[in-house]
């Protein structure tokens, strides 16, 4: 199944001739839909609501750039971490939103640009409550579930070596089936990104059993990934997600966005909501499109709210993704 | 007639059947090696236009990730390739004198000459393993080894579902089809609830079930089912002690292989003096008394080669001895008794295709219902079984890959998590690929020799 699925993708990487390298704006256009990739269900990032629509972290920045090219539909392909790069590479999909984190051999060896980091995580671990454990470093011989094909497995490994301590994995290819095998009881620890526990743990049979650990293991950047070559496409991509995040600085909101572009005074506002210069007819979109990402999504802080935040069931403080003005590391360049 | 095909040597080779025939098969294999050749410049000039690596170099870097079910791999070392030499040359040895026995007189070589060629054949070889016992090396797969090891190490998981699977399928198949044809109704219905069911629900669904649903009833490590020590079962599997190899082990095993060789000798010397002269030899206890007394005699001399290792509750889980993972037993559970119900069928339908008049007439000649079976059925059916049998064998060779879904942590699986951390797609579809063909044809390959055996000879 998971196999077939893989070896189709790869049979399209071996198949396909040659697509053009640039021009996936033109593509794109010409479709008339985006063709993003995404998790099958992480509830919070990317999970289809009870009207069967796709909501989530994730989903929000890909709806935010089919708002930037002015696509009304966007057709969301649901990956496995296994499957999601070379969904990519191969052209199946033209943008992967779905918490991938930004390592080097990935950038460098795989024909891939990571964009802009969305979300600053880390690995963490989570446990029941009833074992009594407060630090990771009192894991010795403990049984982990985990997903199979990402940086997890590595990391989990890395930490348990560094501390001289031994485990035993039991990798599942979805994320479903780690939660199933960790909530029956198959293993005392359930270990990928924080956010990600956060989401599981929402979905458990009785999340308040469950304990995530302070100790955070790794950095994991999380963002939007692009294929390597098309530097117009990553540009769109990187700039729509700037603007969110400059929106939330200067206060610029979903609801208030039409009564800023018509009576904001500050000229990098008229700038980057495209009232003045030529910022966004430069990259290639009109000047329309800056309205309509944050009419689409709103700004950053909306976004994390509306999913991560203390109100949904993950519960998620911003942290490191607080505005940089704020002690975050939340920061979109200046747009001039 | 042959008058008029004579000028058919004149005939251009365009019109002639064969030249036509030729020309389109050349056409063909053409055809194939453009595609192979095209298909393979294009991927590689597909991967270097888009920035992505390829070759198999990545295969020496280290894993750096854990599988959680390691089988020692033994390494081809210098002691190993020796025996493998020796075995070789004790059999080619043995085969010489036979066959000069046999050049000599059409008697079948006597018991004497029988003892030389075994002593060859399986002493030679036990020679060297002892010389070289200490370089024979098992390697254990770890974070710091290679991609290449973490793969061998999926493989050895993925023979050893498909070994276990197909003995087991194999004889359970053969009790539930034995069960349909009893004469007994409710045997024979429970069986043919057994087929109905487990052929008709996907396998995959299968796996779930005996994984998710089944085996998570069991108790937690705390609350262990635990049998005085020696057993112990919980939701994180079976345990049992194993045993340690002490100083003496290598006597003990050669003392078994030995024992068993030795069974064969005394077996087809029982089947030359029936064959001879038609007096059935009992067997079963000179049989018993080599598999039990010789190895008992290497125990006493090897004082005592192996020690048990009991399982301990150590922290979070149970320590030490050996066992089963919940993963590889919902698997084996699964596979085999998914198949079994194909094998069943098979088997019943093989049963059923031997005519009703070799039944007949064997109880006519005052056979009891189990040699009737053993002896005219089952020799006659195998040759309607073997071939159907051979793709239900490769059938659980194939359904193993599944288990990636049940965290089992097989070839796919492994090759799976390799795939993401290198990224290299093309090259790990290829040996998954690779890899399956190699195994299905070494399947099918032992198949049709085992069915050329019990094949109808035909004279």
């Amino acid at each position: 199944m998971a196999f077939f699925r893989t070896y189709f993708i790869c049979l399209l990487i071996v198949a396909m001739a040659s697509i053009a390298q640039a021009g996936t704006l033109e593509n794109v256009k010409k479709d008339g839909f985006l063709k993003a990739g995404t998790h099958i269900e992480n509830p919070g990032f990317s999970a289809l609501d009870s009207n069967g629509k796709r909501i989530g972290f994730d989903v929000d920045f890909i709806r935010a750039v089919a708002a930037a090219v002015d696509v009304p539909e966007v057709k969301y392909t649901p990956l496995t971490s296994k499957e999601r790069l070379p969904a990519l590479q191969s052209g199946e999909i033209d943008l992967l939103s779905r918490t991938t984190t930004h390592t080097m051999s990935r950038d460098v060896k795989l024909g891939l640009d990571f964009t802009v980091t969305t979300l600053y995580d880390g690995q963490g671990m989570m446990v029941r409550k009833e074992l009594g454990i407060t630090d990771a470093k009192d894991l010795d011989g403990a049984t982990v579930c985990l997903q199979t094909g990402s940086t997890t497995e590595l990391n989990i490994s890395d930490f348990f070596r560094k501390n001289g301590m031994s485990f035993t994995p039991v990798v599942f290819d979805k994320q479903p089936d780690v939660r199933k095998a960790y909530d029956t009881g198959r293993c005392d620890v359930h270990t990928t990104d924080v956010s990600g526990l956060a989401a599981q743990r929402s979905l458990m049979e009785k999340p308040g059993d469950h304990v995530i650990l302070s100790e955070v293991i790794s950095k994991e950047p999380l963002g939007p990934v692009v294929r390597h070559g098309d530097n117009q496409w990553s540009d769109i991509v990187r700039w729509t997600i700037w603007l969110t995040m400059a929106a939330e600085e200067k206060g610029i909101t979903q609801a208030n966005v039409d009564k800023m572009y018509a009576k904001s005074k500050d000229p990098e506002v008229q700038r980057m909501l495209g009232k003045t210069g030529t910022l966004w007819t430069d990259l290639g979109l009109d000047k329309g499109a800056p309205v309509r990402i944050i009419k689409s999504v709103g700004n950053y802080g909306e976004i994390f709210d509306r999913n991560l935040g203390p109100k949904t069931p993950l519960r998620m403080e911003r942290g490191l993704n607080q505005q940089w003005n704020k002690g975050g590391l939340i920061y979109a360049p200046p747009f001039r | 007639m042959s008058e008029r095909l004579a000028p058919q040597e004149k005939v251009p080779f365009w019109r002639s059947p064969q030249g036509r025939a030729w020309t389109f098969q050349l056409c063909m294999v053409g055809a194939f090696l453009w595609l192979a050749v095209s298909v393979y410049s294009n991927t590689l000039a597909n991967l270097k236009t888009r920035g992505i690596s390829s070759g198999f170099g990545f295969l020496g870097n280290e894993a750096g990730f854990r599988i959680g079910e390691v089988t020692g791999i033994p390494l081809p070392q210098g002691g190993l390739l020796w025996f493998l030499v020796s075995l070789v040359a004790g059999l080619a040895v043995s085969q010489l004198i036979s066959r000069h026995l046999k050049s000599k007189s059409d008697r079948p070589m006597n018991s004497k000459w029988l003892s030389v060629c075994l002593l060859f054949s399986i002493g030679l070889p036990m020679l060297t393993l002892y010389i070289f016992r200490d370089s024979v090396e098992i390697a254990h797969y770890t974070e710091s080894s290679s991609y290449f090891m973490a793969l061998l190490t999926g493989l050895g998981n993925t023979l050893k579902v498909t070994v276990i699977g197909c003995v087991a399928s194999t004889i359970l198949g053969l009790l539930v089809a034995l069960g349909r044809l009893s004469p007994n109704w409710l045997l024979s219905n429970l069986s043919r609830w057994y087929v109905e069911i487990n052929r008709n629900l996907p396998v995959l669904l299968q796996l779930f079930f005996w994984y998710f649903i089944v085996l998570q009833q069991l108790p937690n490590v705390r609350q262990s089912i635990d049998v005085g020590g020696w057993l112990i079962l919980n939701k994180r599997g079976l345990y049992l002690p194993s045993l340690v190899p002490q100083q003496g082990a290598w006597i003990f095993c050669a003392a078994i292989v030995i024992s068993i060789a030795a069974i064969w000798v005394i077996r087809r010397r029982a089947r030359r003096i029936l064959d001879e002269t038609g007096v059935p030899v009992k067997i079963l206890f000179p049989s018993l008394a080599v598999l039990i007394g010789l190895p008992a005699l290497a125990w006493l001399l090897g004082g005592q080669p192996f020690t048990l290792d009991f399982p301990v509750l150590k922290g979070f889980n149970f320590k030490g001895g050996t066992g089963m993972t919940p993963e590889f037993t919902a698997l084996v559970l699964g596979l085999t008794v998914y198949v079994s119900a194909f094998n069943a069928e098979i088997i019943r339908s093989g049963i059923e295709a031997v005519s009703k008049g070799q039944r007949e007439a064997a109880r006519a000649l005052a056979m009891n219902e189990r040699q009737v079976m053993r002896i005219v059925i089952l020799p006659q059916a195998m040759r309607v079984i073997v071939p159907p049998m051979t793709s239900e064998y490769l059938a659980i060779a194939k359904n193993s890959s599944l288990a990636v879904a049940i965290g089992y942590p097989e070839f796919v699986s492994v090759g799976g998590t390799i795939l993401n951390q290198s990224g290299q797609a093309v090259e790990i579809v290829g040996i998954w690929m690779g890899v399956y063909l190699c195994i299905s044809l070494l399947i099918s390959f032992g198949m049709n020799i085992y069915n050329s055996k019990v094949a109808l000879v035909e004279r």
